[in-house]
């Protein structure tokens, strides 16, 4: 294997970036920061894309199965012999390939933000915090151990709750990366309580020897995980669920997801680099990593499709029914990270079983692409328009031709039409699904068909429906910087589906057929056409049909509108209940015991200090008084008491 | 010529001792205070020169001692006179009485 020490340089530029900016930003780089964050970038996609080249077509391949290398190891935090917590980096398909996808979209997101962003006052900081963002990330998908992923996996948190909070003067900003921050925060309690369990089953933190002891039958460790059981369930898959809630909580999985619509508050270009395309898919990506171990736990499985498939389901209803252009993005991409759930919970390991790891990847890799394409065409619009709301809009194919060509692609790839790259991705992952489970398949197929329809209703909306009424004078589509992406991204979601993935990423390292099958394709693509052409007849033309259809079923499209009173419901749990019965009582037990007893030794020694302190009287002799009473007391003792 | 004992001078530098003490905490005036350190001071130096004619009578060390505690005296009663005048004009008195604001 040859030197790849540089790898390291791919999280660690962008950390200079968030260092350099962050603390000489606002003095030295009013204006240059942009260019500083892209360029250093810049050079990290270089990188990335390097080592992606050297690892699958160079040195990667050992017997024609891809290996897992750790090429950088460094010992940390020592505890005591045999136990510490390491730092270092693991070469395997997965985390090359999320190497490119980060820095890519990264890379897109930065150099569409120096027009986007442009005279925001907090320009510099912005830079500052997507280079903690590209930092925690990049660092996130290169850990080679649990531990070293939970601290990254912490940092993303971060970097996100900074970002959806950046517009820190707007309460709906303010309250919206609170909930983000504490809701993932309450899932991350499961992680680290898995991360606790799995270790102490396999004796160690690092990836490869976990997966190696917690896989093959004959090992004591995974003998023991598997026999000791708790409330009906085997200690390793408890550890597997809650790695799995961690995960569910960080990808945004019903019913952890509520954060997601609300992280919308944030710039634009920052929810399709972290709310679509990157950190809301690291859930998939840790149960990708762990994959080997989840495979030994049907129930574990089990338990990411059905978790998965109804995501996936009830958000495709709900981006039905909203009108936010933004929350809808947010509940398709909440929609197809169930996709790849439930992708990775109807897989098996190895070979031909694999598929559904596969395609789970794949359509992440796919689903980056072309999500991120769709956020950054909706930040254009919105840039235009001033408003989120899509009853503002309409007519708009004139005004923006580049934008409407690339959001029509990113449109038909995430309906999985023929020849797009959703198109290959969303074939896979239905195949594993009929191929293992055929009540997912069908569900499955209902959402592929829902995505196609609420995805098309957004689109007539902004570019049809009705003539534009537009006044807004600047430039159309904003500079070259804002049109490069876009036009990047769209051959990116074009063409990405011809890419032989399987011959990169499968789940044991082996290469795996790509096999399209001519009939299978015809349910869900008629489907997808129905989805698109019920949006058209509904959408086209400004009409009163969606009216009607929403009257005639109103308390449905209630409850759907309001996202099925999830949001309610957690608000009930903790300001009814919690607060009540556990808070106050807390509170109460806070104020009057604990601080009570601190106010106890301190108006304890109040009341004597004001006893005694009248023998500070400020008389000089009354002080000479007590040293010689004291000497004469001291002389007593030594000559009578203490001979 | 009646030689005194070591007892008699003994006697002597405790009473003058106590005198001392007793004026330092009776009197008000600062130099009479001063004054009673200084008899506090010389009844220790009766007895260094006591204890050296008697004790040790072929050393010198009490009257090094003495000479000492002399030439130390009237650096300390300059210092204390130096205060005492401060005193005076801040506060227009040298009774101890009137200079204690430095209390709880």
């Amino acid at each position: 294997m040859p030197n790849v020490t540089y790898i390291t340089l791919i999280p660690l530029l962008p950390m200079a970036g968030f260092i350099m900016l962050g603390i000489f930003g606002r003095k030295y780089f009013k204006n240059t920061s942009g260019i500083i964050g892209t360029v250093l970038l810049l050079i990290s996609t270089m990188l990335a894309i390097h080592t992606a080249y050297g690892y699958f077509f160079e040195y990667g391949k050992l017997d024609g199965i891809y290996q897992k290398m750790i090429p950088l190891h460094y010992t940390w935090l020592e505890f005591s012999k045999g136990v510490s917590i390491d730092m270092g980096i693991i070469l395997d398909p997965i985390s090359v390939m999320m190497l490119v996808v980060v820095t890519f979209v990264s890379l897109m997101v930065h150099i569409y933000s120096l027009s986007y962003m442009k005279g925001e006052e907090r320009f510099p900081t912005y830079y500052a915090f997507l280079g903690l963002f590209s930092f925690s990330m990049l660092g996130l998908v290169l850990s080679s151990n649990i531990f070293q992923i939970y601290i990254f996996w912490e940092l993303v948190g971060v970097s996100s709750f900074l970002l959806i909070g950046y517009y820190y003067n707007k309460p709906n900003a303010v309250a919206a990366c609170k909930k983000a921050f504490i809701v993932t925060r309450f899932a991350d309690v499961g992680f680290l309580i898995g991360i606790l369990i799995l270790s102490f089953y396999a004796g160690t933190l690092d990836f490869n020897l976990l997966i190696q002891k917690l896989t093959s039958p004959e090992a004591s460790e995974f003998k023991n995980a598997v026999t000791t059981s708790f409330l009906g369930l085997s200690g390793l898959t408890w550890g597997l669920i809650l790695v799995f809630i961690g995960g569910a909580g960080k990808s945004a999985m019903f019913p952890l997801h509520i954060w997601l619509p609300d992280a919308m508050e944030g710039p634009t270009p920052v929810s399709a680099l972290i709310h679509a395309a990157t950190m809301v898919v690291a859930g998939v990506f840790l149960v990708a990593r762990l994959f080997p171990v989840f495979s030994m736990s049907t129930t574990a499985l089990n338990l990411i499709s059905y978790v998965g498939i109804i995501s996936a389901l009830i958000a495709a209803i709900i981006a039905c029914t909203q009108t936010d252009i933004k929350r809808i993005l947010a509940f398709s991409t909440m929609s197809q990270i169930g996709f790849m759930m439930f992708a990775l919970g109807v897989s098996g390991f190895g070979g031909e079983n694999g598929i559904g790891f596969t395609a789970s990847l794949f359509h992440l890799f796919t689903h980056a692409l072309f999500k991120a394409l769709l956020f950054l065409c909706a930040g254009t619009v919105i840039h235009y328009i001033h408003s989120n709301e899509v009853k503002d809009m309409g007519g708009l194919r004139k005004y923006l031709p580049i934008t409407h060509i690339s959001f029509l692609i990113a449109c038909l790839s995430i309906a999985g039409i023929p020849p797009f790259s959703g198109f290959f991705s969303k074939e896979e992952i239905l195949l594993a699904a009929f191929q293992h489970n055929i009540i997912i398949y069908f569900a499955a197929l209902i959402t592929s068909g829902l995505t196609a329809f609420y995805i098309f209703r957004l689109y007539f909306h902004i570019f049809w429906n009705k003539p534009a009424i537009v006044k807004s004078d600047h430039k159309r589509e904003g500079g070259l910087s804002m049109i490069l992406p876009l036009i990047l991204l769209s051959i990116g979601a074009a063409v990405a589906g011809f890419i032989p993935f399987g011959h990169f990423v499968s789940s044991d390292g082996s290469t795996l057929e790509n096999t399209l099958h001519i009939e299978f394709s015809i349910a869900p693509v008629i489907l997808g056409l129905t989805g698109i052409f019920a949006a058209m007849w509904l959408y086209l033309k400004q009409n009163n049909r969606p009216q009607k259809i929403a009257a005639s079923m109103s308390v449905l499209y209630n409850i759907v509108y309001r996202k099925f009173y999830i949001d309610e419901l957690y608000l009930f749990v903790t300001k009814k209940i919690l607060f009540k019965l556990v808070g106050r009582p807390a509170a109460w037990f806070d104020k009057n015991i604990v601080d009570g007893l601190v106010n106890l030794t301190g108006n304890a020694t109040e009341y004597i200090s004001n006893k005694i302190k009248v023998v500070q009287s400020g008389k000089v002799q009354q002080y000479a008084m007590y040293f010689l009473f004291g000497i004469i007391g001291l002389a007593v003792l030594f000559i009578y008491i203490w001979k | 010529m009646i030689q005194p004992g070591l007892y008699q001078i003994l006697f002597i530098s405790t009473a003058l001792f106590f005198i001392g003490i007793y004026g330092f905490f009776t009197r008000r005036n600062l130099i009479t205070i001063l004054m009673s350190v200084e008899l506090v001071l010389n009844s220790v130096n009766l007895n260094f020169i006591a204890f050296n004619k008697y004790l040790w009578p072929n050393r010198l060390d009490g009257v090094f001692f003495t000479i000492f505690i002399i030439a130390i005296a009237a650096a300390e009663a300059a210092t204390a006179i130096a205060i005492i005048i401060n005193l005076y004009r801040s506060h227009q008195s040298i009774d101890v009485e009137n200079a204690e604001e430095m209390k709880y």
